[in-house]
């Protein structure tokens, strides 16, 4: 389902992120992208989602190859790759209906099917009573819920977690993995990347991805 | 639909900058629009003038009528040659009379007519520079019955250069505001993306087409380009009716005539277009990265 093989990136001010990282990560699989800040974790889910490209090697998302893919393909892409990040990029004018609401009209839903299909998605992510809330009226906890409801907007089959637990405490940061695993065992590949040592040790049946200075230095599955 | 509906929540939600581009790029235009009912005028007044540009051959007295019929249908069927006028001796006589009252007198009592029959020809359009003018009247001139051409080569040539001139001039203001314009739209449709910079992110992230990303930023171009078009055209007007400008030979200016104003305001909306595109691609389809 992903693929790297041999990807380096490299910035023109900043220099190396990446230095040949090759895995797979197979369809319905969880992986965490461990590391410490810098190593290159966030690169990596770049690539994947196609924001950037290799600067060597190549990315296979799907049918959708880093050296072949034609930029009109790249939404459609997106639609397979569901992305969450650590600060949860909501907009804080909309209601959490209305952010969930948002991604489904910019892929072209129709209008009628909307609603219904937001408030399934925010009662999947068990928020569907904070629907007329806004971001500001959430915990970090339920905002994060409310990003994945818009994640999973486009029904994708990957779904790309960028620090996502980063500013919950641990009892929300423990629910939205909860959540993450529960998508997991509904068939959604899950490639989370977390700095936080401890929060992966507590999950050893989860194949850890680890990179240091840009290399893959352990691969739990190899 | 919804690039209209996004172009006008783009105007609501920065109402001010908005006002502020689109009074701008209307002043813009207005000089140019001013500088244009200029340009239209001088160019009517030298395309008057330029239309009465003629290469005059006067004919010796023993021009055989047979000769000079032929010469007529030759220099006729110049491709320069819009019109050939044959004035005959009688004819040139009469016109003096008419014309020069004053010496209507010594006209009066002449037993010998003094005056030469001649060839008036007139060019056609896009033929009327000095080197044809002074082309025809070489050939003119070869005919061994013309004693003599004329056609005033010095004024044709300054003529010629002060049309040149306006048009440098017309094409120097109209490309120097046109790319205030631009800039001006630039500037707006950018500020109009780094406002909306969070929602378009979100946009890219979930996978919205880029052309959904586009279509309103391109479409508040074009609307400011026009709004700015139709405010310069109507300052334009303004200033034409409560000014009434004279200059020079000419009586009171003409306006401007439909096909150039309907085109004005249409390029203007049409610059407004470009410049938006310009922006939206330098800042929205960096995230598509290369094409």
């Amino acid at each position: 389902m992903i693929s790297l093989r041999g990807v380096s990136k490299a910035y023109p001010r900043s220099g190396d992120a990446l230095r040949g990282v090759s895995f797979r990560l197979r369809k319905g699989e969880f992986a965490f992208l461990t590391g410490p800040s810098g190593a290159g974790k966030s690169t990596v889910l770049e690539l994947i989602h196609f924001q950037t490209r290799p600067t060597e090697g190549e990315v296979q998302v799907s049918r959708y190859n880093s050296r072949r893919v034609r930029r009109r393909d790249i939404p459609a892409l997106r639609r397979r790759v569901g992305f969450v990040f650590q600060d949860f990029k909501l907009l804080e004018r909309l209601t959490a209906a209305e952010n969930v609401a948002f991604a489904l009209e910019v892929i072209g839903t129709p209008r009628r099917e909307i609603a219904g299909r937001v408030q399934r998605l925010l009662s999947q992510v068990g928020l569907a009573a904070r629907h007329r809330s806004r971001p500001s009226e959430l915990s970090g906890g339920e905002r994060q819920r409310v990003a994945v409801a818009r994640a999973l907007a486009t029904e994708p089959r990957i779904l790309l977690a960028d620090e996502p637990t980063g500013n919950l405490d641990p009892d929300a940061a423990g629910g939205v993995f909860e959540l993450f695993r529960m998508l997991n065992r509904l068939g959604t590949a899950v490639l989370m990347a977390t700095h936080d040592a401890d929060f992966v040790r507590r999950h050893p049946d989860i194949r850890r991805l680890e990179l240091e200075d840009g290399r893959l230095a352990r691969d739990s599955a190899a | 639909m919804r690039s209209m509906r996004e172009a006008l929540a783009g105007f609501r939600r920065t109402p001010l900058l908005c006002v502020l581009s689109i009074g701008a790029i209307g002043l813009s235009l207005v000089i140019l629009g001013l500088f244009g009912l200029v340009a239209h005028n001088i160019g009517g007044a030298i395309g008057d003038v330029e239309r009465r540009v003629e290469v005059v051959g006067y004919l010796l007295d023993d021009a055989g009528s047979e000769k000079v019929r032929a010469a007529r249908r030759e220099l006729e069927a110049l491709p320069a040659v819009e019109s050939v006028r044959y004035v005959s001796k009688d004819e040139a006589l009469e016109r003096a009379r008419r014309d020069l009252v004053e010496f209507s007198d010594v006209y009066g009592e002449l037993r010998v007519n003094p005056l030469p029959a001649s060839f008036h020809l007139r060019l056609r359009e896009g033929f009327r520079t000095p080197e044809t003018v002074s082309e025809t009247a070489g050939t003119l001139a070869a005919y061994p019955f013309v004693e003599e051409a004329r056609f005033g080569d010095e004024w044709v040539e300054r003529l010629f250069a002060l049309r040149s001139a306006a048009t440098g001039i017309a094409l120097a203001l109209g490309g120097g505001f046109a790319l205030i314009a631009v800039l001006l739209i630039v500037t707006t449709v950018r500020m109009a993306i780094l406002a909306r910079g969070e929602e378009i992110e979100i946009m890219q992230i979930v996978g919205a087409r880029e052309g959904y990303i586009q279509r309103p930023f391109l479409l508040e171009g074009a609307v400011t380009g026009l709004a700015g078009g139709l405010l310069a055209l109507g300052v334009t007007r303004l200033a034409y009716v409560v000014f009434p400008i004279r200059f020079a030979a000419i009586e009171s200016l003409a306006w401007l005539p439909h096909l150039w104003t309907a085109a004005g305001v249409a390029a203007a909306a049409l610059l407004g277009l470009l410049a938006a595109a310009y922006s939206v691609h330098r800042e929205v389809g960096r995230a598509y990265g290369p094409s």
